[in-house]
């Protein structure tokens, strides 16, 4: 049976199905010659403008050329930035005004907060393993030994320019009005500093932070009123057991409770409150006016005296 | 002259930031110094030319008409920012490649470590501990110095100077701050890293750290030398002379302020001025009192039996 040669035979409607697809295939064929060389010349083009990428420009919401309006969404625009203005009095960017200690201890603040989760990955916080801890992080620890350096000197690098920030400060009397607030919440961003530095000199657990931390909360025995050898704290009843001191150490001398409560206050406690006055500080910075200088000087001939 | 012990002072790494600190105070004492003193060549200059005064910028720092009066942070200030950053970032690295943090040997309560000093920021108040009670140089102080800095402020009612340097302008105001902060909180960190020896005790700097150097010094209190010896009688001349102290030198004070600061005084509330006039002779009876034992070895002044002062 010549069964192939009817076109409209069994199996005509298949022949016809492979003609098409046949056809089909050829046409995609030619589309990847054709097209998709096209495509790509287009996508070197477009890689040759990054800028103009999806992926570009749903993170960066303005453009980059060197317009007064692109400098200022840089800065308006930016979550890490947005605490500055977009435009400051020409004379604030001096150093020799600004001696720049408040930037430098917020930057030393977070180098001390990467150091330190890094160290966090170390140190157990009980007597056992405490010193341990420190001697393998010096000796066994790739770049341990320059990790607790840094932790250190920046720490003591911070107390330096918290000081000469209050200094510069007091100096310009940048505390004058409108700024009495926020001056206040400065000290207590130093004494916050203060006590960061304090609780973590114990954590090393040895000689040099057992003596200093038992010299310092000896202290706390002589509180008025709550310490149990301070004036009046027997006639209230403290002891060793139910005062101050106690209530800072976990007991009645500096031990693994100590420890422990050190540990939580240098990397939980203290951090978190610090942060939060630390916001407040630099909000009240820009609805203060910004920083306070260098201002043009009044003269005292030009001083209103205000009525009574 | 004990080299090696200066040496072992002047090295010991927690005492390194404290000798960095010498030549930093030194250098923005002087750049504030040079910016006052400029300004406060301009002020005095502009008191005197009114119609100066009129058209001049008032920054001892140059401007000419045209120049733009802002600038854009980016890039003017965040450069300054990046840099600095870059600067610390580089201070603390090779301060951290070339010396190592302290590590002694593990706690051990049986073994005290002579002397036992405080972090070296504290050392200030650890000093305190020779002159004052516990509870006053370690509870009572702190507090005054943190209630003392809230209140600034609020009782420094002198509208001139703010956001400049100027010296004549708040002689007062920065005069007791220098006194507060230079000779009251930053000698007496030195005094206490690189003075104080075992046992707490006065050694010159070279002089070698002898840890059985006995000192024969009797210390007196100030009632003993007027014979008073009931205890009633102890507590009652102690409350007279803390009372005149605060008494006669606040008239002497109050005499000087009326005069010097004739405006402030005029500006100050009642609240304001007693306020000021407490925590300043507060301060000045401190190196009062420290003189008080250094050269007459006197103790206590006040003597309770309940508290000393």
């Amino acid at each position: 049976m010549p069964e192939e040669k009817t076109p409209n035979g069994k199996n005509g409607k298949s022949a016809g199905l492979v003609e098409r697809l046949k056809a089909g295939v050829k046409e995609d064929l030619e589309s990847l010659k054709t097209d998709l060389p096209a495509k790509a010349k287009e996508q070197v083009e477009i890689l040759k403008k990054p800028t103009k990428t999806l992926v570009y420009t749903s993170i960066f919401r303005h453009k980059h050329d060197d317009t007064p309006r692109n400098r200022a969404l840089g800065v308006l625009s930016n979550v890490f930035l947005h605490l500055h203005p977009a435009k400051i009095n020409r004379d604030a960017v001096r150093y020799s005004y600004t001696w720049g200690m408040g930037g430098i201890t917020f930057y030393l603040f977070i180098v001390l907060t990467l150091t330190g989760v890094l160290l966090m990955f170390y140190y157990h916080p009980s007597k056992v393993q405490a010193f341990r801890d420190v001697l393998y992080l010096e000796h066994d620890v790739p770049f341990g030994k320059l990790l607790r350096n840094m932790h250190r000197w920046a720490a003591h690098l911070m107390v330096i320019a918290v000081e000469l920030h209050m200094f510069r400060v007091f100096l310009t009397g940048s505390y004058k009005k409108p700024r009495e607030f926020n001056w206040n919440v400065g000290v207590i961003l130093l004494v916050l500093t203060l006590l960061l530095s304090f609780t973590g000199y114990l954590l090393p657990d040895d000689q040099l932070g057992f003596w200093a931390v038992t010299v310092g909360t000896n202290m706390a025995r002589a509180t008025p009123l709550l310490g149990h050898e301070g004036p009046f704290g027997a006639q209230l009843g403290m002891t060793p057991y139910n005062d101050v001191r106690f209530g800072l150490l976990g007991g009645s001398i500096v031990d693994a409770n100590a420890l422990l409560r050190s540990y939580i206050w240098h990397c939980i406690g203290i951090p978190i409150i610090a942060s939060i006055f630390m916001i407040l500080h630099f909000w009240r910075v820009r609805k203060d006016g910004g920083i306070s200088g260098p201002a043009p000087v009044v003269l005292d001939s030009e001083v209103k005296e205000a009525k009574k | 002259m004990d080299w090696k012990q200066l040496w072992e002072i002047l090295s010991a790494p927690d005492n390194v930031p404290i000798i960095a600190m010498i030549p930093l105070l030194a250098f923005y004492i002087y750049l504030a110094w040079k910016q006052a003193s400029a300004n406060d060549v301009l002020i005095a200059q502009l008191e005197t030319n009114p119609s100066l005064a009129k058209t001049h910028h008032r920054k001892a720092w140059p401007f000419q008409p045209g120049w733009a009066k802002e600038v854009h942070v980016w890039p003017f200030l965040l450069r300054v920012e990046f840099l600095a950053a870059i600067i610390v970032t580089i201070i603390l690295m090779v301060w951290s490649i070339t010396l190592n943090a302290p590590l002694e040997e593990p706690a051990n309560p049986n073994l005290t470590m002579n002397p036992a000093k405080a972090p070296w920021y504290f050392l200030g108040l650890q000093e305190m501990l020779v002159y004052f009670d516990p509870w006053i140089a370690g509870v009572v102080m702190p507090t005054l110095i943190i209630f003392g800095l809230m209140v600034i402020p609020y009782i420094d009612t002198n509208p001139l100077g703010a956001g400049y340097y100027t010296w004549k302008q708040r002689k007062f105001a920065i005069g007791t701050f220098l006194f507060g902060f230079i000779i009251l909180w930053v000698s007496m960190i030195f005094i206490g890293t690189f003075i104080r020896g075992p046992g707490w005790q006065w050694f010159w700097p070279g002089q070698t750290w002898d840890h059985n150097r006995l000192i024969y010094e009797v210390n007196r209190d100030l009632p003993d030398i007027f014979g008073i010896t009931s205890n009633l009688g102890k507590g009652i001349f102690g409350a007279v002379v803390v009372g005149g102290f605060f008494a006669i030198g606040g008239m002497f004070v109050h005499a000087f302020f009326r005069r010097h600061n004739a405006k402030d005084f005029k500006r100050m509330s009642l609240l304001q001025y007693s306020i000021m006039m407490t925590f300043f002779l507060t301060m000045l009876g401190l190196p009062i009192k420290m003189l008080l034992r250094l050269l007459f070895h006197i103790k206590y002044v006040w003597i309770t039996p309940w508290f000393n002062v």
